[in-house]
């Protein structure tokens, strides 16, 4: 089982229990109106913020524990993000956003180069390299937070709302693009959204808040 | 901006006040004796002035910028308890009479001072009336100016460019030097440029504390005070080196300070 939680989140005054888990290779989809705490789960998961209670794993590696104060801090977390306000370094090109990962993790500059321009082909940005994130389009944009999620090949992949910043025409594109590429992710996938459409398009089990 | 329109009282007041400012700083201009002047800057002890305050300044504001930023990080985001007495006490030196700040460092760093007396014991060290002491003077009267700037910026920055850093194997360390320092990269050279010209326009702490010095220790406001009573002329031609510089950090910080002016 590639990650589970059994516990209680919060954030401020908000709280609730939860109960789920998502084995390799599935997609799953965390649906509920806002403010039922959809991101917090991802925060949670990705170490932002830390259980009330109860207990966080992935591959038998306690991620957060609170009452056996287990705590893996979200750099040592084999978790990649794609914000739902994307949060792309405005101060890098393309690929230096997508390769800033596996640079922190040591990899050297010759390969994180290299791996980050083939994540970029595979979701169709080849010749965006060397553009900034404020030049690109919401769908571009959109990719590229996806490129550098998917370049560290995580265990887990969080996925906050992917679709909600783009216009409809990149929706469109990306619906396509999303199946393709998490059907070649290996790790367990966790998709928040609002949309039912998103649900049918990618996900394989549904979690309804 | 639309212009609008102001009344009569409010512009002679403005006027007074704009006046007040500017007819001193004009009168240098009249009274330096411009026909002396290349020879005046070609003298030994000016050069050495001048010298000694560039390099002590530089020095100083580079200092107050490798131990500023991380203060100004930790006041921003440590979120440690008494956080908001520790800022005050890093900016008091803002509102101290320099020479109490002199006072100070004497206290602390003087041969008999508590860390100072150490220091001398232990290591036959001594660093009142050195050109250090004058770098140290300038460090303790700027920094503050800096840190504050710096600590707005990082308050203002967006903390979650930081954590998406984090979330991608980034430790605070590396999310502090490839995400926090670019984001905050205009206030640091503004804060770097206001250290700057405040030390070197440094006077009442560091005469307490380095003297004056000429060729050691002696900066340019210190042989401008110095020069009144002896050559008064020549004071003035320093005073207006002093005048050009600091006009010209403000001219190169203009669009940081006053945005679209």
């Amino acid at each position: 089982m590639s990650i589970s939680l059994q516990g209680i989140i919060g954030r401020g005054d908000f709280e609730r229990a939860l109960n789920f888990s998502v084995a390799d290779g599935d997609v799953l989809a965390i649906t509920g109106p806002n403010g039922s705490g959809k991101s917090t789960i991802i925060h949670t998961i990705a170490g932002l913020i830390s259980l009330r209670s109860g207990q966080l794993q992935s591959d038998n590696i306690m991620w957060d524990a609170p009452d056996s104060e287990q705590w893996v801090a979200p750099e040592n977390r084999s978790c990649s993000v794609v914000f739902q306000d994307l949060r792309l370094f405005p101060h890098m090109n393309v690929l230096s956003n997508v390769a800033y990962g596996l640079r922190a993790h040591g990899v050297n500059k010759d390969e994180a180069t290299a791996r980050s321009s083939a994540v970029l082909s595979r979701v169709g940005l080849s010749s965006f390299e060397k553009r900034q994130p404020n030049d690109l389009s919401g769908g571009e944009r959109q990719r590229v937070a996806l490129a550098r999620a998917l370049v560290m090949e995580p265990r887990v992949l969080l996925l906050d709302e992917p679709l909600s910043s783009v216009d409809s025409a990149s929706r469109a594109v990306l619906r396509q693009l999303l199946p393709e590429v998490l059907s070649g992710f290996g790790g367990a996938t966790i998709l928040v959204t609002h949309d039912p459409a998103d649900v049918e398009a990618l996900a394989s089990a549904t979690f309804g808040l | 901006m639309k212009p609008q329109r102001i009344s009569l009282s409010l512009k002679i007041a403005a006027a007074v006040a704009a006046l007040f400012v500017a007819l001193p700083l004009l009168s240098i201009f009249v009274r330096v004796p411009w026909s002396d002047l290349g020879h005046m800057l070609s003298q030994k002890s000016t050069r050495d002035a001048l010298l000694i305050s560039l390099q002590t300044s530089i020095i100083a504001a580079l200092l107050s910028c490798l131990f500023g930023v991380p203060l100004a990080w930790f006041l921003a985001r440590s979120g440690a308890r008494g956080l908001s007495a520790l800022r005050i006490i890093c900016i008091t030196p803002m509102v101290l009479p320099p020479v109490v700040g002199g006072i100070a460092l004497l206290t602390s760093f003087g041969r008999r001072g508590i860390i100072g007396h150490y220091l001398y014991d232990w290591f036959d060290i001594s660093l009142p009336f050195t050109r250090t002491a004058v770098v140290m003077a300038q460090v303790f009267v700027a920094m503050p100016f800096l840190v504050l700037a710096v600590e707005a910026a990082f308050r203002q920055s967006d903390k979650g460019l930081e954590d998406a850093a984090r979330t991608m194997g980034a430790s605070p360390t590396r999310v502090f030097f490839t995400v926090a320092i670019p984001a905050a990269r205009p206030a640091i050279i503004a804060g770097l440029a206001l250290a700057w010209a405040r030390s070197l326009g440094e006077f009442g702490a560091s005469i307490t504390f380095a003297g004056s010095f000429p060729g050691r220790t002696q900066t340019l406001p210190m042989a401008v005070y110095e020069l009144i009573s002896i050559d008064y002329r020549l004071s003035l031609v320093l005073s207006l080196v002093l005048i050009f510089i600091s006009v010209g950090v403000l001219a190169a910080m203009r669009d940081r300070w006053m945005a679209g002016r």
